[in-house]
């Protein structure tokens, strides 16, 4: 005999002041099966959970349902809390009255009515729940870092001084990433290089670390603790394991027309090239596309002066393929594309440029080493204007709708930058809002303001044009209440950041969740924001949200102990809730299988007795229920009904369906 | 619940909502706590993925007294279990082109993909798939095909 | 007609003789001349009563799951639709295909009784078929009927042509045809939903639920059907309530779709003359139109439409887009 208990959360006044709570437990302790029914203000607390476990005990509960939250938020709870109490976890429902009732009805008799049918139903399926036990499987103890920039360099270096083997796969022919391009970080103006590049080499000597450079994820299988990837590793050309680095190739590349993606286009390159001179790994690698040797067949100067035969123009992409227990995604960022932006001017002038851009005319290394030299005539700019928030808070479809979060800290960097090496040049900040939360942040920007005289405008640019050679730069000013013209020597556009574009694929690799702006979702925006919703996947840096560097250190940080945590266990609790065929129905078919996407399902020959001392053998289904991940669609192929999925059967759904429609 | 003589009360339909666990229940959730109201007479249930929903527990709402049926899933190409949603997109469009050859109204079954993202979306989605069951008034062809012909 | 069975009975005798097989699977003379059974011949003796004529409308593929399982090898005789059916259990692994040795026999198009009767001829005793006209011999002396016109159903749009042989008894070659199966289809997709609904509310009303159509479709052979399993919440109980009928055949269809070769044999034993054929033909013209032209049973390998996929399938909610109303 069944022994329901149900239990009713007011959550605060959040599912009480639109669903009589109290009224939902009397109706529901009528119900067949209930023998306990109650309601509390926070079932989640510690005091509502005891309320739970001493009633479990007390009135012998077979099964437990809880009426409250989205079990995406407490149904572990609850299910500890009745594993505490000796229940099996796998018998407790939850009924979603908060988000799927109390938020969103406003009318007190309608949001009880269906608190009522939604506690019923969950009553309905709990009678139908089974104990269920979690299996185990083995953990891989080696973890994967996808893209190599602050972020995945900095969990890989805490994963790995744990003592677990990472690889780092990186698009590109180096690690290092958007910092590796940034000539100052804010609040410090400490050179961006300098305190990067030691990481890189870190990364490069440490023995637990294997950088995998011009690498792409290209195929990922498996499940948490266990996941088989295929890693693409592009031609590069040059052996890696003979390049020393030395740049003679780059000396003598007879192409030198390049456009240097390093220094976001703003010089050139030869075809062969090392990216920058602290590039991890220190090896060269040929631009195929722009390679002579390539294009027409005949050249292979390269080859000729390498003095270590690295150059092989044969090279194939090749494919390794390795085992992980964690993945850690690191994908990073891109300026978006400004060509939705006409009204800048950005296409049909070189001096207006991106901050990024900006970055590379200000750093030693860049296409001016360092001196800010405009991109149109090489004449130091007089007059500096900068735009706020170029696509970000943009809800006309054109940009994004978000804050990209770091524009106006590095605004303030710039402006402070500029005005501190050239004090006779003017600069103007066009700006929506100054947003400044961070430790030392708003210092920073008042710094900027009071300290080096930046004339910050608040209002919105209408549009820039070129009378004369001059950037006119038409806007409003908010707090004077005019329409002003500033005639500019150099435009900076502060252009939002969106997730790197591959994104797309790997989360499609990893059925990890993306959001409508491409940036990977949590599983929790508060209380888990470095895990992805799929179990073994991890999220550091810009990939997740906008963010700046000691941001997306600290993510970093905190992915990789979660990854620490993971590959320190030897075996990992499996989710009991899998497919499982009943042999004595299963017709031996293979259409489950051919629906599985892990290859789960394998089948076997077993002696089945027919009565009247007769046997038969027969094919059958069998499911590996560490490898199932149970989403069940080998059970709707299934004719026979012989597949079924625990926690979910479909007995259980029907009964759910029944309790609904009941009139 | 309520007792109320029939022809008085405005025709409310029952919605039969099947969200799967990853995208679409989280959808709806969002929904909530964004506060996109949308009509208390759709009732949720969770799967975990769109292609646990066997057609049968579509018939099966529909002949318990279900005046319509939706069935939501994760994007095609985004769902958790990589293909799952692709064999629903199949099943489903069989089954309901299947079903409105049978003579079912086709607007009384719907499959909407909406992502954990779409809060907005899914309070839209149920906004407009409660007013077209309700233009078509109460399922009867599902339940009563047995009544034979003449009656 | 009489010479294609003498090969064949010299042919089953030959390979029962000489233990190459432990049995033969064809057909057995009934009561009068229009009603022979499938049936399993183990000895020479047996084949006494053997037969082969325009009554052998029979699909023998499904008995080849229980029979391949018994010692020793079995010949079957196949007709070009049933060859469908048979490749379409050996992908699902339900017969053990190295048991079996496949006769193609040749087809003309299977006559249906019920169609004969209906034109006011009873007490059949005899048929002969000249092209495309039928003798028909009774006590009263004889009739001449269109064959088109007292054809099965399933033979009237077949177009069918044999897909497994390990020999085959071919002596009349069966001239391809211009035929559309999908018109029935057609007419009814023209059709009001009220229409439809309407149709078919008179249709499955007549059904009986005698379970005719599930057991004689080799698609339907599952070790236990849903309908019989009480634990599946949709086993049918006597008189459980109004929906029963229409749940049954919607499930039963849906669970053929993509299997389903469009053999016929559901609608030949319905008692009630239920076109039940006009369901699954409606998958199948529905995933010919969606995911490209597919025929069940046309390998014996390989996935069906609903066990795969493509990324662009059309979505559920267009299915309906193009309909012209």
């Amino acid at each position: 005999m069944q022994r329901i208990g149900v239990f009713i959360c007011w959550c605060g006044s959040n599912i009480a002041a639109t669903v009589d709570v109290e009224k939902v437990a009397e109706v529901i302790k009528s119900e067949p099966g209930v023998v306990y029914s109650a309601n509390y203000q926070y079932m989640c607390s510690e005091n509502g959970q005891q309320l739970i476990k001493q009633a479990i005990k007390e009135h012998n509960l077979t099964g437990i349902v809880v009426g409250a939250c989205s079990p995406r938020m407490h149904e572990a709870t609850f299910r500890k809390a009745a594993e505490a109490a000796g229940l099996n976890p796998y018998m407790v429902e939850i009924a979603n009255i908060r988000e799927h009732c109390s938020w969103i009805h406003k009318d007190m008799d309608e949001a009880t009515e269906k608190a009522v049918i939604l506690v019923r139903t969950a009553i309905a399926k709990v009678k139908l729940n089974a104990p269920l036990t979690a299996g185990e499987s083995p953990v891989v103890k080696r973890a994967l870092v996808i893209g190599g920039g602050i972020a995945g360099i900095q969990a890989a270096l805490d994963i790995a001084d744990a003592g677990f083997e990472v690889d780092i796969v990186e698009k590109n022919a180096t690690i290092g990433g958007r910092m590796a391009q940034i000539d100052k970080t804010f609040p410090t103006l400490d050179c961006s290089a300098c305190i990067l590049t030691p990481k890189m080499v870190d990364c490069a000597q440490h023995e637990k670390i294997d950088i995998l450079s011009y690498s792409e994820v290209e195929d990922v299988k498996g499940f948490v603790g266990n996941f088989s990837v295929t890693i693409r590793r592009k031609a590069r050309y040059v052996d890696e394991t003979k390049c020393t680095g030395c740049k003679i190739c780059m000396e003598k590349c007879p192409s030198k027309k390049g456009l240097n993606t390093f220094n976001m286009g703003l010089n050139t390159r030869p075809a062969i090239h090392i990216p920058f001179a602290q590039a991890i790994p220190n090896v060269a690698v040929i631009d195929a596309e722009q390679c002579i040797k390539f294009k027409t067949g005949k050249c292979g100067i390269c080859q000729k002066f390498c003095g270590v035969g690295a150059i092989d123009y044969e090279q194939k992409d090749s494919f390794i393929e390795r085992q992980y227990g964690a993945i850690v995604v690191a994908t990073g960022f891109k300026p978006i594309e400004l060509t939705a932006f006409n009204e800048y001017g950005y296409a049909d002038n070189k001096d207006v440029i991106t901050s990024l851009e900006l970055e590379r005319l200000m750093n030693a290394a860049g296409p001016t080493n360092g001196v800010l030299l405009r991109p149109s005539d090489g004449q130091h700019p007089k007059v500096i204007t900068f735009i706020q928030c170029v696509g970000s808070r943009d809800t006309s479809g054109c940009g994004k709708p978000y804050c990209s979060k770091i524009c106006c800290m590095y605004t303030a960097k710039h402006a402070m930058l500029i005005r501190e090496k050239y004090p006779d040049t003017e600069v103007h900040v066009f700006y929506i809002d100054v947003r400044t939360p961070g430790k030392n942040y708003d210092e920073f920007y008042r710094r900027a303001v009071e300290q080096y005289g930046v004339d910050y405008i608040k209002g919105m640019v209408g549009k820039v044009y070129n009378e004369n050679g001059k950037l006119m730069v038409q806007g409003s000013n908010l707090i004077d209440n005019e329409q002003i013209t500033i005639e500019s020597d150099l435009v900076v556009l502060a252009a939002a950041i969106e997730p790197e574009p591959s994104v797309r694929k790997i989360a499609t690799l990893l059925t990890a969740s993306i959001d409508t702006n491409n940036f990977l979702t949590e599983s929790h925006a508060k209380l888990r924001p470095v895990e992805s919703p799929t179990a073994g996947v991890y999220l550091a840096g810009v990939c997740q949200g906008p963010k700046d560097i000691p941001e997306t250190v600290s993510q970093a940080s905190a992915c990789a102990a979660k990854v620490i945590g993971l590959l320190a266990k030897d075996k990992l609790k499996t989710n009991p809730c899998v497919a499982t065929p009943d042999e004595t129905m299963c017709n031996g078919c293979s259409q489950c299988a051919n629906v599985c996407a892990y290859g789960a399902i394998t089948y076997v020959e077993k002696e089945f007795r027919l009565g009247g001392g007769k046997t038969e053998i027969r094919r059958v289904a069998s499911v590996n229920p560490a490898v199932c991940q149970g989403c069940g669609a080998c059970t709707v192929t299934c004719p026979s009904g012989a597949m079924d999925l625990k926690g979910f059967s479909s007995k259980q759904i029907m009964s759910e369906v029944d309790a609904i429609c009941k009139k | 619940m309520q007792e109320v003589t029939t022809e008085k009360k405005e025709f409310t339909p029952n919605i039969v909502a099947f969200c799967c666990n990853w995208c679409s229940y989280a959808g709806a959730d969002l929904a909530g706590s964004s506060r996109l109201t949308y009509p208390a007479n759709v009732k949720i249930i969770r799967v975990p993925c769109s292609c646990r929903v066997n057609p049968t527990f579509v018939l099966k709402a529909f002949q318990q007294g279900a005046d319509g049926v939706i069935l939501c899933g994760c994007h095609p190409g985004d769902c958790h279990y990589v293909t799952g949603n692709y064999y629903t997109r199949r099943r489903m469009a069989l089954l309901y082109s299947f079903l409105n050859y049978m003579g079912i109204e086709k607007e009384r079954t719907r499959v909407e993909w909406v992502s954990a993202a779409e809060g907005a979306r899914f309070s839209a989605v149920m906004n407009d798939f409660v007013a077209q069951v309700t233009a078509l008034g109460e399922n009867k062809r599902l339940t009563d095909l047995r009544v034979k012909e003449g009656e | 007609m009489k010479d294609v069975e003498l090969k064949m009975l010299e042919r089953a005798k030959a390979l029962l003789e000489s233990g190459e097989v432990a049995r033969v699977i064809g057909w057995k003379k009934g009561d009068f001349c229009h009603d022979p059974s499938p049936a399993s011949f183990e000895s020479v003796e047996e084949l006494d009563s053997f037969v082969y004529d325009y009554f052998c409308g029979a699909n023998l593929s499904k008995y080849l799951i229980q029979m391949s399982k018994k010692e020793g090898k079995t010949a079957v005789f196949l007709k070009p639709c049933d060859s469908y059916s048979f490749n379409q259990l050996v992908k699902e692994h339900r017969i053990k295909r190295e048991n079996v040795y496949v006769i193609a026999v040749e087809c003309l198009g299977k006559l249906d009784i019920e169609k004969i009767k209906a034109k006011g001829v009873s007490f059949v005793t005899g048929v002969e078929v000249q092209d495309k006209e039928v003798k028909v011999t009774t006590p009263y002396g004889e009739e001449v009927l269109s064959k088109p016109d007292v054809v099965l159903t399933k033979c009237a749009t077949c177009n069918k042509t044999h897909q497994v042989k390990d020999e085959e008894i071919i002596l009349h070659e069966r001239p391809e045809r211009d035929v559309n199966r999908f018109e029935e289809v057609e007419k009814l997709e023209a059709m009001t939903e009220d229409e439809r609904f309407a149709y078919w509310r008179a249709q499955l009303s007549k059904c009986i639920r005698c379970n005719a159509c599930r057991n004689v479709c080799p698609a339907c052979s599952c070790v236990k059907c849903v309908f019989d399993n009480p634990a599946s919440g949709i086993a049918a109980k006597a008189n459980d309530d109004k929906f029963e009928e229409q749940l049954f055949h919607i499930i039963r269809a849906f669970h053929v779709a993509g299997r389903c070769t469009d053999c016929g044999e559901c609608s030949r034993v319905c008692p009630q003359n239920i076109p039940l054929h006009l369901l699954n033909r409606k998958f199948i013209k529905d995933i010919d139109g969606l995911y490209g032209e597919y025929q069940a049973g046309e390998t014996d390998e390989g996935k069906t439409p609903l066990t795969s996929y493509t990324e662009g399938d059309a979505e559920p909610n267009d299915v309906f887009k193009g309909e012209a109303k």
